[in-house]
């Protein structure tokens, strides 16, 4: 049957549900979840491997018609989307065995890692507009508590603000739905679409539009919505942050791409104007803020937005070669972003801070950390070979064919600033002199730092990999795209086999 | 802040709530009711037990710890679901027996799932519940 498309919901559910039941015996939850992380994995590539033949694969939940029901489907871009999950569920499980203190651990950090995951997957392949909001609220409130967790002062700032910002969206989110929901009659994304392509009632829609790219918009933090990000990632542990930071805007991305590319295609003339300015000014202030910050998290965070600039650039030129960009920079900015915190929570290990004028040295005593942050921030720059510089090349190349020229010199601009910025951690954390005075680290353990590296190390190689080998990752995104601009393919999957 | 008045009614109410909802997880098989409000019900016997009894006892009646409950109703509920897979049809299809039980109707696996979402919610609306009454 056509389980494998359900099983990357499945999975994480059971995963969690029994860690629940066995709260008591955390070591067991440690082997649950890095198990639960790799099945999940597996699922991915075994629904990418059928999804790269070109094939949609379509449920419907309970057996009822498509209009309905609630339908499951994966097309490329969520089968991408859902193996990129299982890679970043898998490394960030593994790295929390020892990065995430035990106490922590013992409050059931492994339970909302797994309903996080559970969110974003869902998001990902479900095709109903109504789902798609459960989902995100899923995500929501599992990430919310992971913030939370631990309940350190700086911590519940942070929260309060990210889960107050999110809230607004989410009932953007929900006006929207219900906007539609009362104009078209229906929330399946296929059937929308046909019918929204037929309709005659366009003005009303583009409320609906608008309204949805905003709250969209909080979700992936563009401009100038962005504010709850950089004052929340980098609050709590950074297994924590890293997986937030790799998944959950891209997931407002994803959205974007999906509704827009499904729902509003007919007048994407309409919306484009606001898209390109979006990008535009999502990449200057993201990367300007990162300048102005002292902490390695903090610094990463602001590049989040910044990242998310350029993918919104991909959607807003709207070509073949645009959005296959877009998708291959949400796949290379997740492992990148991923890893980079990773990196920094290491580093935050090795001195006992995150701030950058307490960090230092860390080339001398360290030397294989610095290379492990090296290829992700390289990567994230734009430097070739590594994946950036692909992602990059492919926006800017589509840029230009499509006469956007004030758009690439902004590309360009924001690469160059963004590589200031890494040469900036790269000097204060690495090159220079070890400080006098830092605060005194918890005692370290080589096994422990060995898994911590590990995950870091294989996202790194995975950068490497997506950088010299881009060639078929390139060929699937771009067929992504193609997929993307014939929206009928989606619909007859959903809709025609009922 | 213990009433005489208030733990003998809670001694005679509790079993007539707690069989309500049960009763309403039933009914809602094919009528208004359901695992929700059933749980809901359930969850506010055990609420006001523990207001006239104390949170220990509380927790002592209830044999479970909520958070185990919560786990098991999610198992039931998603297992409930895959049922279906291993007859092969999509999941969370409903699978319906012959058995025709009275005033329940056919059996089927929604009513695992109903339970499962009845345990959820009894489980969820304890755990905070009775935290927040132990402060």
């Amino acid at each position: 049957m056509h389980l494998i498309v359900l099983l990357p919901i499945l999975i994480p559910l059971f995963t969690a549900a029994a860690c629940l039941l066995l709260w008591k015996q955390p070591a067991l939850q440690r082997v649950l979840s890095v198990t639960g992380a790799v099945a999940i994995l597996v699922a991915g590539l075994r629904l990418l491997s059928t999804a790269a033949q070109g094939e949609i694969i379509s449920v419907q939940l309970g057996n009822w018609p498509a209009p309905f029901g609630i339908t499951v489907v994966a097309d490329l871009l969520s089968s991408i989307m859902v193996a990129i999950v299982g890679m970043i569920g898998l490394a960030v499980a593994v790295y929390a065995l020892f990065g995430i203190d035990r106490r922590r651990q013992s409050f059931g950090f492994h339970a909302f890692l797994h309903a996080l995951l559970m969110g974003v997957c869902g998001a990902f392949l479900t095709g109903d507009l109504f789902n798609l909001y459960v989902w995100f609220e899923v995500m929501l409130i599992a990430s919310f508590v992971l913030v939370a967790l631990g309940g350190e002062k700086t911590q519940l700032e942070g929260a309060i603000k990210y889960v107050t910002l999110n809230l607004i969206s989410s009932a953007l989110f929900l006006a929207a739905v219900g906007v539609l929901y009362s104009t078209v009659g229906t929330l399946n994304m296929a059937d929308l679409a046909r019918s929204l392509s037929s309709a005659d009632v366009r003005s009303v829609l583009s409320v609906a539009g608008g309204i949805l790219l905003i709250a969209f918009g909080i979700k992936a933090a563009v401009f100038p919505l962005f504010f709850w990000l950089p004052a929340s990632y980098h609050t709590p542990p950074a297994a924590i942050s890293a997986v937030m930071a790799g998944l959950l805007t891209k997931v407002g991305v994803y959205a974007m791409l999906r509704i827009f590319s499904l729902l509003f295609a007919y007048d994407f003339a309409y919306v484009q104007p606001v898209f390109l300015a979006v990008a535009g000014a999502t990449m200057v202030t993201g990367v300007l803020g990162a300048a102005a910050q002292t902490g390695f998290r903090r610094i990463l965070s602001f590049h989040i937005i910044s990242q998310i600039g350029y993918m919104i650039m991909g959607l807003a030129i709207f070509t073949p070669l645009a959005l296959a960009g877009t998708v291959f920079y949400l796949v290379h900015n997740i492992l990148a972003k991923t890893s980079l915190f990773l990196v920094a929570g290491i580093a935050q290990r090795f001195t006992g801070s995150d701030e950058l004028r307490h960090l230092g040295g860390l080339y001398r005593e360290r030397l294989w950390l610095t290379i492990l942050f090296l290829v992700p921030a390289l990567s994230l720059a734009g430097i070739p070979p590594l994946s950036g510089f692909w992602a990059k090349f492919a926006l800017i190349r589509a840029s230009m064919e499509a006469g956007h020229y004030l758009l690439i010199v902004v590309a360009f601009s924001v690469g160059l600033l963004t590589l200031y910025s890494m040469t900036k951690i790269w000097g204060e954390a690495f090159w220079k002199e070890k400080p006098a005075e830092r605060p005194v680290p918890d005692k370290l353990d080589a096994r422990e730092i060995r898994w911590m590296v590990l995950p870091s190390l294989a996202l790194a190689a995975m950068s490497i990999i997506l950088g010299v080998g881009a060639e078929p990752f390139f060929l699937l995104a771009y067929a992504t795209a193609e997929q993307l601009l014939n929206p009928n393919q989606y619909i007859n999957a959903v809709l025609g086999d009922t | 802040m213990s009433s005489l008045v208030l733990s003998t009614a809670t001694r005679y109410l509790l079993p007539v709530l707690l069989m309500f909802s049960v009763f309403l997880l039933i009914r809602g098989h094919n009528e208004p009711g359901g695992g929700f409000v059933g749980g809901l019900t359930a969850a506010a016997a055990f609420a006001l037990f523990a207001i006239a009894s104390g949170v220990e006892r509380a927790r002592q009646m209830l044999w479970f710890h909520p958070r185990t409950l919560l786990g098991t109703g999610l198992l039931f509920a998603a297992g409930a679901g895959l049922l279906a897979v291993t007859a092969g049809s999509p999941y969370m299809t409903g699978l319906w027996t012959s058995f025709e039980m009275p005033a329940v109707g056919k059996l089927g696996t929604p009513l695992v799932f109903d339970v499962g979402v009845y345990l959820v919610v009894v489980g969820m609306v304890l755990m905070i519940v009775l935290e927040l009454a132990e402060e």
